[in-house]
This record gives structure tokens, C-alpha cells and sequence, in this order.
């Protein structure tokens, strides 16, 4: 069937901020879907509120409204913009929800939108519980026995019928938000009461409990014809309770038997029919009793999803892409198979390799939260490896992680746990389980002792025996030989060939033999066991394949032929993690951009399979590996770059600098020598002292002694941190010596070996971000940010703003001058980004970051000029002269605000503030004319929507009572209602505003506590005296974040909130397209 | 690692290595490869693969083991079986048995460890060859001189290999009587045919037209079946006399027979279509069917009296035909195993369109 005629413009609705439970992916099958629908000569409307993506550059969609995902916002747009069709399948459930909103409201009839792919009541049908339920059991399939509840009285009915344990689910929530597993009654009571909060439609599912049974995931797609086809089976190695995104999972499924499997396929055929899923991707999980194979139907998505991510990279099938055309009208036959070119998109991916993914957490950042894995996600991004054995696919996945651990490692901490502990360890899910599995099967464990604990199937646990069978025999094999035997004799250079079959790193070979991690990779070289690379091609090598998407392994053949055009190659980030994420695959994919237009090959490293730079679109050539020394040398060896990119992916690829730049390779832009001098401290002194450039008074200490010494001559408060490590990792600021030996103890803990930095904390200054390109002899600074929250708070949780609206020009002028200075001094070519604290119009550098920063996308979208690609184009030689781009913060007349989003709803019972650490796990921007606009724009896309009434609890430290007082008033005036304890009260009242006092949480009920569960509070703006876990501040403040309460904690954080409501009451708020913007500069 | 070293040599000189992962020995035949991720046993034991080496192109095959229900035929009938990773200790509820002991217990030669991918690329661009693997010489020169002398598939009749020796009664309830020709056939296709409403019999392929129109069945299966259908002489012969005479519905070679009986011609693709995920689209619908697929000769549309014949299924991938009706008579055919075993069940209506046709006919 044709492309369809009746529809012109097409309205996408993008994920927003990356969160817990919804990351990169929807950047990749977005960006997918814009692209494919504009070459089919659609007419593209997009709106998301997160500018780190790359279907946000103003060339992939016709109309880019970066403006918070909010159905009244989206209303607005249609009612500008009037698409013809709203395609909602491609947001994750963000965009899902605000679709469903939109028709809810009447907004798709009134403006006669479509919806395409998937409409209201297929959606609903798919996602609501009950008509889940029904459907399923019309068509005849099993599901667990299951109740609903919309409030606590029917849970506890239900929940009594079914018997414990249970799982609870709300519906209507991304990523399981609020669901768990309840084992008794009271458990139970306290999950249905977040989960009742947590739906959005206020309804929870009490479920039969499954826990430990396979699961598995089915990715579908269907056409208009009905034409359905499976493009890729997962089995997850953790079996049911945990939340798949959390799970290690493996492609294609490896334990049933094809009818077994069959019967599988069966029911996701007639489950897609029967929910009516019209067109495009949808992903089907299901429970398998081990005992009696027993298949359950667990949920539905009707829309692209994490998974559906995955199994594009895992089988070379662009899912979202092919939804896209499915969604106008194409039916599978008539797309073709970008990778064999001859044949149609009407069929099933076979792969001939193992696809394992694992999950990266970040507990270390969040103290004192429960660390147990359950069905809520609380992973923050992922790797996948791809092997031709599930062996090698999940040790080259470890390494992948970049925990330190470089396959299936021995972990210190586990060897000296007692037996009980272990077990406890390997029985409940936790990030590190299968290094806990690992011990147990050293000690001699056996694996039907291991699958009692942990129902991760004996297939699995086989497998990982195998490996340290494996290590057990190359230990003895290779212990006390010199590198140069490899070369030597057959037997061991055999044994050396199986071993990295099975996946072992270099580095773990190396510690086997007892060597250096180089002195095994040259010996294993000269030895002739080299990887071969195999090309991922959809069809298991039945037709050619012509798109370079490799994975090595070590068989007879490879694959992979050198070209003999000029090469780059850019190293990506890995997985996402909190400070490393969306932002810096962003850069990556621009540089490939870039360097293409220059008519170089690009080639680009990377294993995450959420992003866009591992579509195999994005560059000439994808390597999807670790960023590992030895991985990406291998690469290097076989390709031979002329140039490699380690500025843009964040700390992975820059961790590896030292080591390639010694190894020979060429890495271009800003040397490596200058990247290390910008993080020595003494030299980067001297340096900012011969410009004459001011720094807070600072040192370095190498034990408590010394810091306090140290300390005692800078001042406290002290910024102190350990060194090597990234995004803010156990930063703190403390202010007296006792803090400080608290502090040294962990601190050497983190990051053993390496110095512990300290600076003098500049209370009350402004903080400011600068982003700067240079080719070494031009400098142009693209960005001044200034941040809103007060220096002390991470540069990456604070929310700023571009241009600043509190910093005189003459600062500004004086800032950019310093900026120029320090990139002419280190050399810089390509990106640069400076942090200064300004304070009684003084100047002092904090730090120089000479690569990409987190703030590069930020910058672009609001200036519109490509930073990432001009760095390119000028690590490739070319000069900024000759790129004909001026200064971009010229002719502004419109303000951005960039808010970071928190993942503290995630993780009950944490303290919200934040704190030289970053936290954040994405982002958000709101662009207006004026700043309150902008900033209310800006917290409504991080999820703070902004009360136009209401009350207002106030609660602040004593230092900050002053200035409160204005705020307070502003608050009265606007008509809001303040609420207070005794000490702020009295502040206010003896200030003429009116309050209303309520009890701290010791002096009875009610308290403040109970006005906020109870919803009755609309607005918190509290400052924290310190941070203490038990605090009432700190319980209040959790509690906010988990009924969804806009929370306030810093002074600048409530001038700017109160600055937000005033613009957002005074003035109805617009909705403009970049496109608008930047012709509105343009044309000046 | 004790492994026993086993070796693969093909006609055009390439080796392969590897180790031992069935029974010890030599086998002959012509090296192909299936694609289908799942269904080992199923492939093992569909009689179509008789003179074939098999090589898996997903790596880790035997992760389920094997169990009597799953398996197409009474035995194994393949030559050889060729893997990257045979699994030795199975994980499934119905596994009864691991795949390496099941092999050694049929006298199956298989070999592990192999570079499947590369053997996979080889025979896609050089074409299924005759090859030999061997777990005893693993002498290079010495393998592909052997390999030279042997027989190929071409022009061999390995049909009356497989035929049952004797006619038997398959099942005796059911409302159409149903004669099964056997140049091959699989379990599922009986089992199909049992649950449409049938009651079967099977009868050796070399059983004459005479007497099987002598039992009045309502209809006639052509079953699937190894080798080179211009071999099977006997067979599309007696086709010819059945033609007409008596519904008939034929599956991949019974396909190849109705084709060769009609006068249309077969030719040998050069790898054949061996896996589960073929796309085939019904040209009386238009809708797309996931097929599974094993045939390594193909009906030339071309050759066939569009007059008379009637093109219903084309391969997606490579425009072949998949299946053909006879405008006149109750005969159609497919080339594709609508009764799958292993792989999708989406031509199962296949068998429904059979009864209906009986049924037509009947009235």
C-alpha cells in the first residue's frame, strides 16, 4: 500500500529530559522517524523539551519546538501549527501520555488531528490494566491472576484474595515508577499508597506473584496489511522481580525450544492484532514457569521502547525508522532493508552472534538508598556487547560497563563475606549479583546450589562456570611464563586464542600471566591472535551486507576491508551515567556530521546501544565495542586513522588519551599534554599566575594531616574532592575540621592513590559557564551561562541561564577576555569550557575543562551555532575564519534556561539537596523573551510545574530570613496563601505578611508533614541547614519529591521560581519554534 | 581441553577446523546452511536434508537439548551437522537429552567450533558444494581428494532413501481420507492434516497411481523430500496419472513434482533457501507470510503454461516461486513447508485451503 496522501504535516512528540526509565533511546528512534518521514516529504512538527538531542537540531524537523512537554503547551502548538496527524508512538510514554491527554482534552478533534501508528483507544486498551486483562483473555492467553484498585480498600481486598507475595503496579507510569513487590501487609499498604499516587489515572494493578520465572521480551512490528513480523527475541538473564531495564538481558532468546518459542510468536501476533495496534513497533513480555512452562502475558508497549532500541542494534533493524514509514501508509514489503539493499523489510532478522546488555548503576551516589533491584528501574544507562558466544557477549559487556572491572571479575569485597552473607548477596537482586556468583562458584558451589538461590537459569550459570573453569586453566597454564612464550608454542598460544573466546580481556590475561596489560597485547599480537571483526547484517550473512557495522570476536575470517580514504575516527562515552550521558553522544554525532561534510570516512566506537551515534546511519562506519585501551587499539590497528577524537565522549575516551597517544596513535585537536596540564593543579597555577588570572585559594593533600593544615591556611568553608574522578564524584563542602577528617576517610576510599583537592568555597558567588571554540590562534567564546543556583552547587544540577541577566557588561566583556587568554595559553583547538565564580566583581577561574561539556548542546540550541561541529571541523585543520561564523551571543533578544532534572522520586527517602556532587540525570530548556518566562518554561519541562495558586510553605535557615521577606510578599500579592513554622513566621510577621503557622513534625499533629502528603501545599521553598538524613527539612523534602511537589531549596532557586510564577500569571505564555528564533536574528 | 580435532574440507579446496561434537567418523555430502535460530532437532530430522551437511548459522545450538516430541522423523537423516558451539548440558523442561548425545547416539558426524559465519560467506558466494567432515583424516590434501571422488546431490534419487518400506495408517478418524505420498515426509505435515479433519495413510513414494486412486482418497499430500526432483522419476510420473484425477496439494519437492509432472522445468539455486524467516507473499491475498524454507532446486515459472498455471506464492528476497494453483484442476502446491516444524506457523491456512478444496470437490 502507497504512502498516504491524505496527510501532510505530521506532529512527533519527543521524551523530554533524560530520566530513570527513559534515556537516549527516544533521541535515536526520534531522530529516526523525523528523518525518514522529511525524505518522504512529510512535513515534520516536533516538540521536545530536551536540547541535548539530536532531533532537536533545527535541520532534522521542518517546525523544533523545544518547550516543555506539557499537554496545554502541545495544545498550544497544534493550535499554531495544525498538523494533520500526531504520531505518539515514538516519545516513550511521555509522549504516549501527553497524546492520550491531548485527545482527552478535545484538542485533537477540535484542530481534526490523527492520530497515527496507534490511536486513543488502542493505546488505552494496551496500557490500561483492565482492558489488557480482558483482551488477553478474549483472545484466550494466560496471565497471572491480578485485581484492580483505585483506592486502599480495594487493594487490601484484593491483595487479601490473591494471597502474598505481591507485586503492585500503577498504571500509567514510565519505567514501573512506584511499583514493587510486597511481602506482607504492611509493605503492601505503604506500595499501594505511592502507587495510587504515582498513576496517572490513580489506579493500581495487585499482581500474582511470578518472581523467579524466565522472562522474555518479543519486539513486533505490524503494517497497515497486517503484515507481522518479530524483529528480535530477548531473554533476560535475571528472571522475573527484576525490572528489565535493570536486568542483563541476551538476544536473540537461548533457552526454548522453537515450538516452544513458536508459541510465543503466536501470541504476539494475536496480541498486537487484538490491541489494534494499527502500525509500527510494539514490545510484548512474558513469564515462562521453568518448572512446567507455564506462559504468562506480562504487559504491552504500543510504542517504540528501550528495548526496541536494543534490538535495532542487536539485529541491524531500524525499527523506529521502519514504524515511521509503516505509520504513512507503507506496508513492510514495499521498505527495503537498508543493509542487504535487495531484499524487503517483510521479515525476521536472523543474527549469528550472542547480544548481551547490562545495566549501569549509580548507587554510590545516593547513600543510604536500598540497593536491592525490583521492579521499578533504577539503572541509569546500559552497554551491550555483541560476541559470537554468550561467554565472550557478556565478559567484553563487563568491561563495557567501566566499573573497573574488566570481564567476570573477582570482586575485593566479596571474598570475605560469610556464607549466609553470600547467599543473601546472590538470592536478592543487586547491581553486582553475577560478581557475587562468580565467588560462590570459586568456593565451590555448584550450579543447581546457585540456581536454588537465584533462578537465573542453569543455562546462564553454566555458562559463567565455564569462564571461570576457563580462567582456573589459563592461570595454570600461562602463571610464571614470560609474554614471549605465546609466540612461542602451539599449546599455549592455543589456550591463549580460546581464552579470548571466551571473552577475557588483555588485562585480565595479563594478571593470569603476571605481566603488563601491554606487554600480553604485544606478545598475543606477534603471537598472530588478533580479533576478526564480523558485520552485523540482519541476515546472518544469507545476502551481502553494505553498511560497516562490526563487532569482534576471534574466529578464522574478518571482515572488515580498509579503505583507502582519509579516516577519522571519534571514541564515544559508553554507557550513560549520572554526569556522562545524552550530551556527549550529541557531540560525537556531530563531529561524524561535520568531518562527513568535509568528505572525510568517519568512524565511531561506542557501546551504548540507547544512542544515535551507534545508528548505523550516523557515521560511514560503527564499531560497536568497549572503550577499552585494548579494544579500541585493536580498531585502531585494523583501520589505521589518520585522526582520533577523544574530546568529545566525555571522560571515557579522554581517560584513554595517555595510553593511545603513547601507543602512537594520532589524536587530533587539543594535545594531550595541554589536557593534562588543565588538570594538574600545580601546573594549571602557575599557568592561570603568568596570565595573572585569580583562582580561590586552593592546595592539595595526600593525608588528613596535611589537609588540615592545608585547610587551616585557605579558610574554611573548603570545597574538597578527591581527584581522577568524574562528575563531582564525593565532592563536598565543608566548614570545619572535624567535617573535613570525615571526609578525608572517604575520600581515599574513592579514589586510592591520588591526591585530595581543596579550595577555598566562595560563599555567595555567582558561578559562570563559559563554552568556547578555538583553532589555536582565533578564539570565538559561543557561550556565557550564568547559573541561577549560587557557586557550590554542581555546574551539571544547577539550572542557568544564556545570556546572564545579573552580570554587568563590562564583567561579561572582562570574562570573555580571560576565556580567550586560557584557550591561547593551552593551545586549545576545539572545545574549551570554563567555570569562574565572580563574586564583589572579582573574577576567579575554578576550572578548565579543555574538551566538550555537558553545556555544548545547551549553547548550540541557544545561539544556533553548531559548536561540536565547527571543533571538529577544526581538529581536522580548518580555521575559524574561515567558517564565516561570528560571534553567536550577537543580536540574543531572547533568553534560555537550561533546569537539570533530578532521579530523586527514584530513590525513596533521599535528601533532594544538592551539593557539589552531581545528581542529575538530564536535562531540559525553556526559551522566552524574558527570563521568568524562560525559567517557568524550564521547570515545567523538568516536571516542577509552577502553582498559579495555592499555599506556599516557607521554612528557611536563619541566614536566609532576610531575604525571604520579599519573596513572601511577592508570593501574597500574587494571592497565595503562606504557611510557616514558628521561627520563619515570626521573621515574616514582624515583616507585615500574613502566615499561618503550622507545627514542626515533633510538636503534634497536624504538622507540616501531613499538610504536605495531604496535597494541600502547593509550593515548598525550603533552605536546608545542613544536610542531615534525619532532619525534619530532609523527610519533608523527599516526601515532596514523591507527591510530585515543586520543592525549592536554595535562596537564587526561589527569586527565580517566584520571578517564574510572576511571568507565567502576568503573561500568556507563547510557544515559537527554533526555526522562528533564529530567522528572527537572521533577519536582525 | 581434550577436545577431539575434527576438520571440514569442501571441493573447492577450503578447510574449516574445529572439534568433534557427534558421532566419530566421515561424512559426505553437500554443506548448506539454515538460518533459523531455533529448531535443531526439527531440522535433524526432516528427511529433506538426506545427503546434506548442515552448517548452523546462529552459534549456540543445543541450548534445550532434545526431546521425542519435537522430533519430524523416526531418526536423524542429515550427513553431518556443523556449529560454532554445541551445547553439552541442556536447559529446558522437556529436554530429554543433550544434542551431542544424541548425535553420537545416531551415528550423526558433527563438528564444533567452526567459524560458521565465514563457512556461512563461502558457500554464499561460491555456492553449496560437496564437502566432508571428518573427525579421523584431518589431512587437508587427503579430505578434498576424497571429497572430489564423491557423489554429488545432483541427479541422485535419494527419494526412495527415506520412503517408508511399507504403506501405514497414520491416524483412522477424520472426515477427509487422505493419501500421503512419503518422499520424505515430516511429522508435522501428518499432524496437520490430523487436525484439519483427516484421516491419513501413508504410502511409499514408489506406489503406483492405480493404486492409490484404487482407495478413492478425498485427497492426495505430495510430501517434501531430499535431493534432485529430476531424480525422482517414479515419482512425478505417477503424478502425472493422478493429475485431474483427485485433489492434490504438494509440499516443497511434492511442489517440485507437480511442476516437473506438468511439464515445467527445475533448476538448482545456487545455496538454496534453508531457514525460518522467508518472506513469501500470497498473491491471492497480498498479505506477507514469514515461510520456512528448505530446497535447494526451485520450479521455473517460466517453463510452466500460464494457461493453466497460476502463480499464488513469489519469495520476497529473491522473486522466486514459493507455490502455484492449476487454474482447471483441484491441484496447488507450495514450495515453502506450510506446516513449519521448526519455525512460523503463519501458511498453516494452507491445509484448511486443502479440506476445502476436498470438500469442493466432494460436492
Amino acid at each position: 500500500m502507497p504512502k498516504r496522501t491524505d496527510i501532510k504535516r505530521i506532529l512527533i512528540i519527543g521524551s523530554g529530559p533524560i530520566v530513570i526509565g527513559q534515556a537516549c533511546e527516544f533521541d535515536f528512534s526520534g531522530t529516526q522517524a523525523c528523518k525518514a518521514l522529511k525524505q518522504e516529504g512529510f512535513e515534520v512538527v516536533l516538540v521536545n523539551s530536551n536540547p541535548a538531542t539530536i532531533m532537536t537540531d533545527p535541520e532534522i524537523a521542518d517546525k523544533t519546538y523545544i518547550e516543555p512537554i506539557t499537554p496545554e503547551v502541545v495544545a498550544k502548538i497544534i493550535a499554531k501549527e495544525r498538523p494533520d496527524a500526531l504520531l505518539p508512538t515514538l516519545g516513550g510514554q511521555t509522549g504516549l501520555n501527553t497524546a492520550m491527554k491531548l485527545c482527552e482534552m478535545g484538542v485533537l478533534d477540535k484542530f481534526s488531528v490523527k492520530m497515527i501508528g496507534a490511536d486513543y483507544d488502542v493505546i488505552k486498551k494496551a496500557e490500561n490494566r483492565e482492558c489488557f486483562k480482558e483482551a488477553m483473555q478474549k483472545i484466550g492467553l494466560d496471565l497471572p491472576q491480578s485485581g484492580l484498585a483505585h483506592n486502599m480498600e480495594q487493594a487490601i481486598e484484593v491483595a487479601e484474595k490473591i494471597g502474598f507475595p505481591l507485586i503492585v503496579r500503577p498504571s500509567f507510569t514510565l519505567g514501573g515508577t512506584g511499583g514493587g513487590t510486597a511481602y506482607d501487609i504492611e509493605g503492601f499498604k505503604e506500595l499501594a499508597a505511592r502507587g495510587l499516587h504515582n498513576s496517572m489515572t490513580n489506579e493500581i494493578l495487585i499482581e500474582e506473584s511470578i518472581i523467579g520465572w524466565k522472562e522474555y521480551e518479543l519486539e513486533v512490528m505490524r503494517d497497515r496489511m497486517d503484515n507481522v513480523v518479530i524483529v528480535c527475541s530477548i531473554e533476560n538473564l535475571d528472571p522475573m522481580g527484576v525490572h528489565t531495564g535493570d536486568s542483563i538481558t541476551v538476544a536473540p532468546q537461548q533457552t526454548l525450544s522453537d515450538r516452544e518459542y513458536q508459541d510465543m510468536r503466536d501470541a504476539s501476533l494475536a496480541i498486537i492484532r487484538e490491541i489494534g495496534v494499527e502500525t509500527g513497533g510494539s514490545n510484548i513480555q512474558f513469564a515462562v514457569n521453568p518448572e512446567t512452562g507455564r506462559m504468562v502475558v506480562i504487559e504491552m508497549n504500543p510504542r517504540v521502547s528501550r528495548s526496541s532500541a536494543l534490538a535495532s542494534k542487536a539485529t541491524g533493524f531500524p525499527i523506529a525508522k521502519f514504524a515511521a514509514k509503516l505509520a504513512v501508509g507503507y506496508s513492510l514489503d514495499e521498505i527495503s532493508n537498508d543493509i542487504t539493499r535487495k531484499t524487503p523489510a517483510s521479515f525476521e532478522p536472523a543474527i549469528d552472534y550472542c547480544v548481551v546488555k547490562v545495566p549501569r548503576f549509580t548507587f554510590e551516589k545516593f547513600p543510604g538508598t536500598d540497593s536491592t533491584l525490583g521492579i521499578s528501574m533504577k539503572s541509569v544507562g546500559e552497554t551491550m556487547a555483541i560476541g559470537r558466544t554468550f561467554r565472550e557477549a557478556l565478559q567484553k559487556g563487563l568491561r563495557g560497563l567501566e566499573t573497573g572491572k574488566h570481564g567476570l571479575d573477582d570482586m575485593k569485597k566479596s571474598s570475605e563475606l560469610d556464607v549466609q552473607v553470600l547467599s543473601d548477596f546472590i538470592s536478592r537482586p543487586n547491581a553486582d549479583r553475577i560478581f557475587y556468583i562468580k565467588e560462590a562458584f570459586v568456593r565451590g558451589c555448584s550450579i543447581d546450589e546457585i540456581y536454588a538461590l537465584s533462578k537465573i537459569d542453569p543455562w546462564f550459570l553454566r555458562n559463567m562456570k565455564e569462564i571461570i573453569d576457563m580462567e582456573k586453566e589459563v592461570t595454570e597454564a600461562l602463571a610464571g611464563k614470560l609474554p614471549e612464550s605465546i609466540a612461542s608454542g602451539e599449546d599455549i598460544k592455543d589456550i591463549v586464542r580460546e581464552a579470548k573466546r571466551f571473552g577475557f580481556s588483555d588485562e585480565a590475561m595479563s594478571r593470569m600471566m603476571g605481566c603488563r596489560e601491554t606487554e600480553f597485547r604485544e606478545a598475543r599480537k606477534k603471537a598472530g591472535v588478533i580479533p576478526t571483526y564480523k558485520l552485523v547484517d540482519t541476515c546472518a550473512a544469507e545476502f551481502e551486507a553494505y553498511t560497516p557495522y562490526y563487532y569482534s570476536t576471534y574466529e578464522d575470517e574478518c571482515e572488515v576491508t580498509r579503505s583507502d580514504r582519509k579516516k577519522i575516527m571519534i571514541l564515544g562515552g559508553g554507557p550513560n551515567r549520572i554526569g556522562q550521558g545524552i550530551e556527549f553522544d550529541y557531540c560525537c554525532c556531530h563531529a561524524s556530521f561535520a568531518l562527513k561534510e568535509l568528505g572525510y570516512e568517519t568512524i565511531m566506537v561506542n557501546s551504548n546501544p540507547e544512542t544515535v551515534s551507534t545508528d548505523y546511519d550516523t557515521s560511514d562506519r560503527l564499531y560497536f565495542e568497549p572503550l577499552t585501551f585494548e579494544d579500541v587499539m585493536n580498531i585502531i590497528d585494523k583501520e589505521r586513522p589518520d585522526g582520533v577524537i577523544v574530546q568529545f565522549g566525555g571522560q571515557t575516551p579522554l581517560n584513554l588519551a595517555d595510553r593511545l597517544e603513547a601507543a602512537g596513535v594520532p589524536i587530533i585537536g587539543t594535545s594531550v599534554r595541554s589536557i593534562a596540564l588543565a588538570e594538574d593543579r600545580k601546573q594549571f597555577k602557575a599557568l592561570l599566575d603568568s596570565l595573572g588570572l585569580k583562582q580561590p585559594p586552593n592546595g592539595t593533600a595526600n593525608s588528613t594531616g596535611e589537609a588540615l593544615k592545608k585547610a587551616a591556611s585557605i579558610g574554611y568553608p573548603v570545597v574538597v574532592r578527591p581527584s581522577y574522578v568524574l562528575g563531582g564524584r564525593a565532592m563536598k563542602i565543608v566548614y570545619d575540621d572535624e567535617a573535613l577528617i570525615e571526609f578525608m576517610a572517604e575520600a581515599i576510599d574513592v579514589s586510592p592513590g591520588h591526591p585530595v583537592l581543596l579550595d577555598r568555597f566562595l560563599e555567595n558567588a555567582i558561578e559562570i559557564d563559559v563554552d568556547a571554540l578555538s583553532d589555536g590562534e582565533d578564539v570565538l567564546v559561543c557561550g556565557v551561562m550564568e547559573h541561577i543556583e549560587e557557586a557550590g552547587i554542581h555546574s551539571g544540577d544547577s539550572a542557568c541561564v544564556l545570556p546572564p541577566h545579573n552580570i554587568s557588561d563590562n564583567i561579561i566583556a572582562e570574562i570573555k577576555k580571560q576565556t580567550v587568554q586560557l584557550a591561547l595559553a593551552l593551545d586549545i583547538k576545539g572545545l574549551m569550557n570554563v567555570q569562574y565564580a565572580v563574586r564583589n566583581n572579582n573574577i576567579y577561574v575554578l576550572e578548565v575543562n579543555p574538551r566538550a561539556s555537558r553545556t555544548v548542546p545547551f549553547v548550540s540550541k541557544a545561539t544556533g551555532l553548531p559548536m561540536a561541529k565547527a571543533a571538529a571541523k577544526i581538529m581536522s585543520g580548518k580555521r575559524i575564519k574561515d567558517m564565516g561564523i561570528k560571534d553567536p551571543m550577537e543580536g540574543l533578544y531572547y533568553t534560555s534556561v537550561k533546569e537539570s532534572v533530578l532521579p530523586f522520586s527514584r530513590f525513596s527517602g533521599i535528601d533532594i539537596i544538592l551539593g557539589p556532587e552531581m545528581m542529575s540525570t538530564g536535562e531540559v530548556m525553556g526559551i522566552s523573551k524574558n527570563f521568568g518566562t524562560a525559567f517557568a518554561k524550564a521547570q515545567a519541562g523538568a516536571g516542577q510545574i509552577l502553582p498559579r495558586e495555592g499555599k506556599v510553605f516557607i521554612s528557611v535557615r536563619d541566614s536566609d530570613k532576610r531575604n525571604i521577606v520579599f519573596l513572601a510578599k511577592k508570593l501574597q500579592d500574587m494571592g497565595f496563601t503562606i504557611v510557616a513554622t514558628l521561627g520563619t513566621a515570626k521573621t515574616l510577621r514582624n515583616n507585615n505578611v500574613k502566615v499561618e503557622v503550622i507545627k514542626k513534625m515533633r510538636d503534634g499533629k497536624p504538622n507540616i508533614l501531613d499538610i504536605v502528603r495531604s496535597g494541600e501545599v502547593a509550593l515548598i521553598i525550603n533552605t536546608p541547614i545542613g544536610k542531615k538524613p534525619h532532619s525534619d527539612g530532609a523527610i519533608i523534602r523527599s516526601t515532596a519529591v514523591m507527591r510530585g511537589i515543586p520543592c525549592v531549596t536554595t535562596m537564587a532557586g526561589a527569586q527565580a521560581s517566584v520571578n517564574g510564577i510572576e511571568s507565567a500569571l502576568d503573561m500568556e505564555e507563547t510557544v515559537k519554534s527554533l526555526q522562528e528564533y533564529y530567522g528572527e536574528i537572521k533577519n536582525g | 581441553m581434550t577436545k577431539r580435532k575434527a576438520k571440514i574440507a569442501l571441493e573447492d579446496g577450503r578447510v574449516f577446523n574445529g572439534f568433534s561434537c557427534g558421532a566419530i567418523g566421515e561424512a559426505y555430502g553437500e554443506v548448506i546452511f539454515n538460518t533459523s535460530m531455533s529448531g535443531y532437532q526439527e531440522i535433524l530430522t526432516d528427511p529433506s536434508y538426506k545427503g546434506q551437511l548442515i552448517t548452523m548459522t546462529y552459534p549456540l545450538i543445543g541450548n534445550y537439548g532434545v526431546n521425542k516430541s519435537d522430533a519430524e522423523s523416526a531418526r536423524p537423516f542429515t550427513g553431518g551437522f556443523i556449529v560454532r558451539e554445541c551445547c553439552p548440558v541442556p536447559s529446558n523442561w522437556r529436554s530429554e537429552q543433550s544434542l551431542p548425545e544424541y548425535l553420537k547416539n545416531n551415528g550423526i558426524v558433527g563438528i564444533e567450533g567452526v567459524d560458521t559465519r565465514a563457512l556461512t560467506k563461502h558457500i554464499r558466494m561460491q555456492g553449496a558444494m560437496r564437502s566432508v567432515i571428518s573427525t579421523l583424516d584431518l589431512d587437508n590434501d587427503s579430505l578434498i581428494a576424497k571429497v572430489k571422488a564423491s557423489q554429488g546431490l545432483e541427479g541422485k534419487d535419494l527419494v526412495k532413501e527415506v520412503t517408508c518400506k511399507e504403506k501405514y495408517v497414520w491416524n483412522k478418524e477424520g472426515k477427509y481420507k487422505v493419501t500421503v505420498i512419503d518422499c520424505g515426509v515430516k511429522h508435522n505435515i501428518l499432524k496437520l492434516l490430523e487436525k484439519y479433519d483427516c484421516r491419513v495413510t501413508v504410502v511409499p513414494a514408489g506406489t503406483t497411481a492405480l493404486d492409490i486412486l484404487e482407495k478413492k482418497p478425498d485427497g492426495v499430500m505430495l510430501s517434501n523430500g531430499p535431493g534432485d526432483p529430476q531424480a525422482a522419476r517414479t515419482v512425478y510420473a505417477n503424478v502425472e496419472k493422478l493429475l485431474g484425477k483427485v485433489p492434490i496439494f504438494g509440499i516443497c519437492l511434492g511442489h517440485q513434482m507437480i511442476g516437473l509432472a506438468i511439464g515445467g522445468k527445475t533448476y538448482k539455486l545456487k545455496f538454496g533457501h534453508h531457514g525460518g524467516n522467508q518472506p513469501v507473499k500470497d498473491l491471492t491475498t497480498g498479505k506477507i507470510l514469514i515461510t520456512v524454507q528448505n530446497h535447494g532446486f526451485c520450479v521455473d515459472m517460466d517453463t510452466l503454461d500460464a494457461r493453466e498455471i497460476e502463480a499464488t506464492h513469489i519469495n520476497l528476497n529473491d522473486n522466486t516461486l514459493e507455490g502455484f494453483r492449476h487454474k482447471k484442476l483441484p491441484v496447488f502446491s507450495v514450495q515453502f513447508h506450510p506446516e513449519y516444524g521448526p519455525g512460523p506457523r503463519d501458511s498453516e491456512y494452507l491445509f484448511k485451503q486443502f479440506t476445502d478444496m476436498m470438500e469442493e470437490s466432494n460436492a
